[in-house]
């Protein structure tokens, strides 16, 4: 059997996937942040503060709450929402940034930066570079700042700089290019938070064990709620942090069912999508090999989703690993059907959930009605969809 | 004897230096990187340069960035870059190519086949930017049974472990980066490259060549004090943008107007 502990090896190889791409210049600051990593984090002052930080600065444990309409309209099993929405700012990106942050401290680094697509990660970057009193500098694609003006607004407010990023695509591909150009500059002052399962190692492993609070939580919350292990886990992939935090402490409970959701766009046939796994191939990007988009001559493809967080043409490497050994299911919704679970939450729990959530909501209820009614599905709902009510209202014709 | 090696015998035999141009195949002109690559041998280039288009290249400055995105627009592949190769090779069959690109799009047509297909066409070596030697070596074996060097570059920040290890892989020639930055940038530090340039000759026998922020005829004829070539990319690609619907004819006398004057200095 697969010790999933064993991953990845010293070189941050999943199997085949993962790695360290990148120029020359970062393979030595890579070296040090993995040794910082690897002496920090059995350090217990360091995990100390960690938990301390989540407890009272992110509000954690966030609550596991059994959705009651939305169970009985599917008729199927129990659907219990893992409440990441209800983390300070709004996403369970901000367990991996304080996280990160510590790690920046303990280095000695001065400035930090970030990409994002959402802003989601921008925001929870923005807002630790606040509360340690560091310059902050986010890049995030000039297609993106359009398309989510609050949160550019917010990471200004807690003080950070916006780069807006007109190369390629201009998206959240091109904000890490753009990332990736920054440090390779400013190696010897900044530490950069990458904000997914994703980049060279030993970031894929480390933004995993950061987000795996949420899937610690979950096992033992699930304990004592239902005295049992859940018979299935779904959460949305984009780079796939939610998904590895929730999934990882759970790799090795062989009777759960794991589910990664991807964004079907317009259709996977359309070509308009943001789904690597389900319809990418094996290739190399932003500093690690795993499933990508791309055309027939390796050119990147740019990806699509009405969520700008899942919009992403490639995925964390080890998600591509536990894709080719079967452990975990990976699967498409499209911007429509995530619309339809995104208004259904609103109407029957009174949560309005982030677009990128949504999509695995819509997964999961479809998922729930084939199951028994004694059975157990939990939903990672990532973020709350303050962030996209501009996107709902557009789609609805108004202009708010 | 490869034609690296023999283009380096030979310069060091008359006591000169080799000039490295760099171009980005299918910038400006979707047709005219064959006739630019013959202008700059004229001009004096003793290597040539010749850059993959890749969607994402992430260690490339604003200007070696415009001109992947314009080859991309030009519709260039990297199997157009390689067929470009084998057309100039009907004509020149002294002057060594390198490649300078990105891992995906070779490793999407696979390394055997590339190798194969580089080979044939008359390629001498690869920079892969995004490959560190830990990552190099089925890329590396599939390169050297072609004939192929693969040239690692080497910066500011590589430890002198790191760099006893690439010079164990590596053939051709090293590439010194002379900043920590994207390429292009103007932060050329010519005593600290000078005294890096000298620490690597302690480490390795192979030729050293220093790019990254040489703009002009000063900072190439500084850099040829110390090492064997100067590799010159950005600014002669902003050369090249500055023209407005350039024709053919207008790229080769600009580029071979700004190399002549390189090359004469060093």
């Amino acid at each position: 059997m697969t010790n999933y502990n064993d991953y990845p090896d010293q070189l941050g190889h999943f199997g085949p996937y993962g790695g360290s791409f990148v120029a020359e210049t970062l393979m030595e600051p890579l070296a040090e942040l993995r040794a910082a990593y690897t002496k920090y984090k059995d350090d217990a002052d360091f995990k100390a503060e960690f938990v301390a930080d989540l407890k009272d600065y992110v509000g954690r444990p966030s609550p596991l709450y059994f959705a009651k309409r939305l169970t009985e309209n599917y008729q199927g099993a129990q659907i219990y929402l893992k409440r990441e929405d209800l983390n300070h700012t709004g996403a369970h990106k901000i367990n991996n940034t304080i996280g990160q942050a510590l790690l920046a401290k303990r280095m000695g680094k001065t400035r930090i930066i970030a990409e994002t697509g959402a802003g989601q990660h921008g925001v929870a970057t923005a807002t630790i570079a606040a509360r340690l009193g560091m310059p902050c500098v986010v890049y995030m694609g000039a297609e993106d700042i359009k398309r989510q003006a609050a949160n550019v607004y917010r990471m200004k407010l807690l003080g950070a700089e916006v780069v807006s990023v007109r190369s390629g695509s201009r998206t959240l591909k091109d904000a890490v290019n753009e990332a990736l150009r920054d440090w390779v500059t400013n190696v010897d002052d900044t530490f950069y938070i990458l904000g997914s399962v994703t980049g060279p190692h030993p970031y894929p492993q480390m933004v995993r064990d950061f987000q795996t609070v949420i899937g610690q939580e979950a096992k033992q919350q699930m304990q004592t709620v239902n005295g049992k292990l859940p018979d299935a886990l779904v959460a949305c992939m984009g780079g796939g942090s939610n998904a590895m935090g929730l999934f990882y402490p759970f790799l090795d409970d062989a009777s759960v069912k794991m589910y990664g959701v991807e964004a079907a766009g317009e259709g996977i046939e359309t070509g308009k999508h943001a789904a690597a796994l389900t319809a990418g191939q094996r290739g190399v990007l932003h500093g690690n090999r795993s499933y990508i988009l791309m055309d027939d001559d390796g050119q990147i493809i740019e990806a699509h989703s009405i969520s700008a967080g899942l919009d992403y043409p490639a995925v964390g490497p080890e998600h591509a690993w536990l894709k080719d050994s079967g452990r975990v299911e990976y699967v498409a919704v499209t911007d429509q059907q995530a619309l339809a679970s995104f208004r259904e939450l609103c109407l029957m729990e009174g949560i309005i959930p982030a677009l990128e959530s949504s999509h695995a909501l819509a997964y999961a209820t479809g998922l729930a009605s084939e199951m028994e009614k004694e059975q157990t599905v939990v939903v990672n709902l990532s973020g709350r969809g303050d962030k996209d009510i501009h996107t709902i209202a557009s789609i609805d014709g108004i202009n708010l | 004897m490869t034609r690296l090696a023999k283009t380096f015998e030979s310069l060091k035999s008359q006591n000169k230096k080799a000039l490295i141009p760099y171009i980005t195949a299918g910038d400006p002109l979707a047709d005219g990187t064959v006739a630019i690559m013959h202008s700059l041998v004229k001009a004096g280039a003793s290597i040539l340069e010749l850059g993959v288009p890749f969607s994402d290249p992430a260690a490339e400055g604003p200007v070696i960035q415009a001109a992947h995105e314009r080859a991309l627009a030009n519709g260039v592949t990297l199997k157009k870059v390689l067929a470009d190769v084998a057309t100039f090779r009907q004509q020149d069959q002294d002057t060594p190519i390198v490649l300078m690109g990105y891992l995906n799009p070779i490793e999407h047509m696979g390394y055997a086949a590339f190798a194969k297909a580089a080979a044939q066409a008359g390629v001498d070596g690869c920079i892969i930017v995004d490959l560190p030697y830990e990552e190099s070596r089925d890329l590396c074996d599939e390169l050297r049974t072609n004939a192929i060097d693969l040239i690692f570059l080497i910066a500011p920040t590589s430890s002198d472990e790191r760099i006893k290890h690439m010079c164990e892989a590596a053939s051709g020639f090293l590439y010194y980066v002379s900043f920590k930055g994207v390429t292009g940038a103007g932060r050329l530090d010519v005593s600290a490259a000078k005294q890096r340039v000298e620490h690597l000759r302690e480490l390795s026998g192979l030729p050293i060549a220093v790019g990254f922020g040489i703009r002009d005829p000063a900072s190439a004829a500084a850099v040829a004090q110390f090492a064997d070539a100067v590799v010159v990319g950005s600014a002669l690609i902003a050369k090249l943008a500055e023209l407005s619907n350039p024709t053919t004819e207008q790229c080769n006398q600009t580029a071979m107007a700004f190399i002549t004057s390189l090359s004469a200095v060093i």
